[in-house]
């Protein structure tokens, strides 16, 4: 029973890790650059959504809608403010300047929204159902499906569509991308704005479980970023299972250890994974051509 | 000559009153803005009450009324520490209180004990706030006590739900900490061990592993020692599990909207307040309920005095203080402090007074004092009793 409710607990953590490092992956493969505050992402998400929801009584889906729309929009800010102008002198500046932008929203959401944490229920996704001897909500098996039903997506947009080439050949030159007819800017900020949507698909499935406040995604986005170097962040399968690898191994090790462990054996194990296979567990050495 | 020696005793004889009508003033550094405004301002209201009592019936040392003067810690023991010394040295306060943020009073207890000037705890729970050590000790209190709550929840564990091996799940910060040497010190006084400790992170999503654990390890209670937000993941991590055992715990979940965040389940936590105003109320209750009533236009019944230990602790800290001034006959604040400990007996809010202030005791608030709480929808109501 400790194994199982391990599992299951493991599993719907794992995919918020696997969605918000989904993030970090579409933008590395288009720009080869990240928005290192996608915690503030998934935090807006949960926020937007519980604004529209709760304070407005608005439907959820409607407000769920609305919310990934203006998450949409602050990835593109993101890329506006916090990373091209960098990126187009040369910069890795972009690095800090997401982190800041990052804490800029954290405050931002501190002062509008207030520093008491909020509790988002949903009807739906409250109660629990017994599953091999454990409690599980409805919500814990929708997290992983929507999680994987993501990733999948992601991937087969990627390798089966226009759309999908289109990105992958920005990444690979995007001056032949430029020269094909691609609006590579557009690219870049579309790559942008379907990270934050994902970091806030992941913070409106949490909220529910979790409470809503300023800083919920802090740790999450540390972990996610741990996530995605593990799975290798060139893959959206292997950031994807190595977010389900993560989540499993840290609800294991506190079932099975407990909790004084847990962060020593997770990171730890993050560094182990690294050092055997430093392009992550699924991820492919990038070749440069000269 | 005479004539200005006349003019020198009239001189005198007109100052007299006048120094006599000077206020004292008392000190209070609290948070004022931020998440902990709402229990400053309880802090605020109960001394003000008992200021407005106090001075209605002329005030003491013969005719001094008290003049209450704040100022905001925002919860930083750096800001609380910038905000002592002003009022010790610009203000020239007679008694400093202060406010819920153990941190931000353990900053300040230093300084008042070389100030020698006396001060007061409304709330803030830490043991060492008035075990500092320091001899002479300035530190008073009137409010709960780590060691002392920790003591009073295996007693009510014990006794409420016959409870034999109880689990603890504790926050993982100094908080938890202190509570954790204060449990394992009360189980250990029983010669009983708990049946496992837990720690969680304030950022923790799910708890169900580490309440697992406490599940096989046989424990038929849990001690909760947490914040509002870290208490609410627990009770909806318990309610995953199906698991319902009685949920004995610290006053962390009375600092916020904790039914709307623990959800229906929140009212299965029975956790310590040292008063509440709902119920049959003592003669004190009911005049103090009613002057919070005339005062402040919010205030429509016991529900609207919220958070309501730090309304009724900072009522009898300050109805305590004016006593000791009294006792002491100047406001001098060695005298004061002596005056603390000449209190014989007074009939307060939170419990008959006897003796409150001893050289070894400072703190006034003891184990049968306490009184178990529940939420029942969005108050805090004595367990057991129907809104």
């Amino acid at each position: 029973m400790l194994i199982t409710s391990a599992l299951i607990s493991g599993l719907g953590l794992g995919s918020m890790y696997g969605l918000l490092a989904l993030g970090f992956y579409v933008t590395y493969a288009v720009s080869s650059t990240v928005n290192f505050a996608q915690g503030s992402s998934m935090m807006l998400g949960a926020v937007f959504a519980y604004t529209f929801a709760v304070t407005l009584g608005w439907p959820f889906w409607s407000a769920a809608m609305l919310a990934l729309a203006l998450c949409a929009l602050y990835g593109v800010i993101v890329e506006w403010i916090a990373v091209r102008p960098f990126v187009r002198r040369g910069s890795n500046a972009w690095l800090m300047a997401t982190v800041a932008l990052g804490i800029v929203a954290d405050n931002l959401v501190l002062f509008t929204f207030g520093k008491e944490p909020r509790g988002f229920v949903l009807p739906w996704a409250t109660g629990s159902t017994q599953v091999l001897g454990v409690g599980v909500s409805p919500l814990q098996a929708v997290i992983p499906a929507i999680g994987l039903g993501l990733a999948a997506a992601m991937h087969l947009v990627s390798r089966r569509t226009r759309l999908g080439s289109a990105l992958l050949a920005v990444v690979q030159n995007p001056d032949a991308a430029r020269l094909v007819g691609i609006n590579v800017p557009v690219a870049i900020s579309a790559a942008f704005a379907v990270s934050t949507v994902f970091a806030g698909a992941a913070g409106i499935l949490i909220a529910p479980l979790f409470n809503v406040h300023s800083d919920m995604g802090t740790v999450f986005g540390l972990k996610a970023f741990a996530v995605a170097i593990l799975g290798g962040i060139t893959s959206a399968w292997g950031v994807m299972l190595a977010g389900l690898l993560f989540g499993v191994v840290e609800a294991l090790t506190t079932s099975l250890l407990g909790s004084a462990y847990t962060q020593i054996v997770t990171f730890s194990l993050v560094i182990v994974a690294l050092a055997i296979a430093p392009n992550g567990i699924f991820g492919r050495a990038a070749v440069k051509k000269v | 000559m005479a004539g200005l020696r006349t003019l020198l005793v009239l001189a005198l004889a007109l100052s007299a009153p006048a120094l006599a009508q000077e206020p004292i003033k008392i000190g209070l550094v609290t948070a004022l803005s931020g998440q902990s405004a709402r229990a400053g301002e309880a802090i605020t209201r109960g001394v003000a009450i008992a200021i407005d009592e106090l001075n209605a019936k002329g005030g003491v040392l013969k005719g001094r009324k008290f003049e209450l003067v704040r100022r905001d810690d925002e919860a930083t023991p750096a800001k609380g520490v910038i905000a002592a010394r002003e009022l010790l040295f610009k203000e020239k306060v007679a008694v400093l209180f202060g406010g819920l943020d153990t941190p931000v009073s353990l900053a300040i207890v230093p300084i008042v004990n070389q100030e020698k000037i006396p001060f007061m705890g409304p709330w803030a729970a830490g043991t060492p706030i008035t075990k500092n050590g320091a001899n002479p000790n300035y530190v008073f209190r009137v409010s709960a006590v780590d060691e002392i709550v920790n003591r009073a929840m295996l007693q009510y564990a014990q006794k409420t739900f016959n409870a034999k091996n109880c689990g603890m799940i504790l926050v993982n910060n100094p908080w938890g900490e202190s509570n954790e040497k204060g449990l394992m010190a009360a189980l250990g006084a029983k010669g009983l061990k708990p049946a496992g400790i837990e720690k969680f992170e304030m950022n923790d999503v799910d708890v169900v592993p580490h309440l697992t654990r406490l599940k096989a390890a046989g424990s038929d209670c849990l001690f909760l020692v947490g914040n509002v937000g870290p208490s609410a993941q627990v009770v909806k991590s318990l309610d995953r599990m199906g698991w319902k055992p009685p949920i004995v715990s610290h006053w962390g979940p009375a600092g916020g909207r904790f039914t709307e965040l623990a959800g229906p389940s929140a009212k299965e936590v029975h956790f310590i307040q040292t008063y509440s105003f709902f119920g049959k109320q003592s003669p004190v209750g009911e005049k103090v309920l009613k002057a919070l009533m005339a005062k402040y236009p919010d205030i429509k019944g016991p529900g609207d005095v919220t958070p309501a230990v730090g309304v009724a602790n900072a009522y009898d800290a300050m109805m305590l203080t004016a006593l000791a001034i009294e006792n002491a006959g100047s406001t001098s604040g060695p005298a004061i402090r002596e005056g603390y400990y000449k209190i014989a007996q007074y009939q307060g809010l939170i419990k008959n007074y006897a003796k409150p202030f001893t050289p070894d005791n400072h703190d006034a608030v003891n184990e049968n004092d306490y009184v178990w709480t529940q939420f029942i929808d969005n108050q805090i109501l004595p367990v057991g009793m129907k809104k």
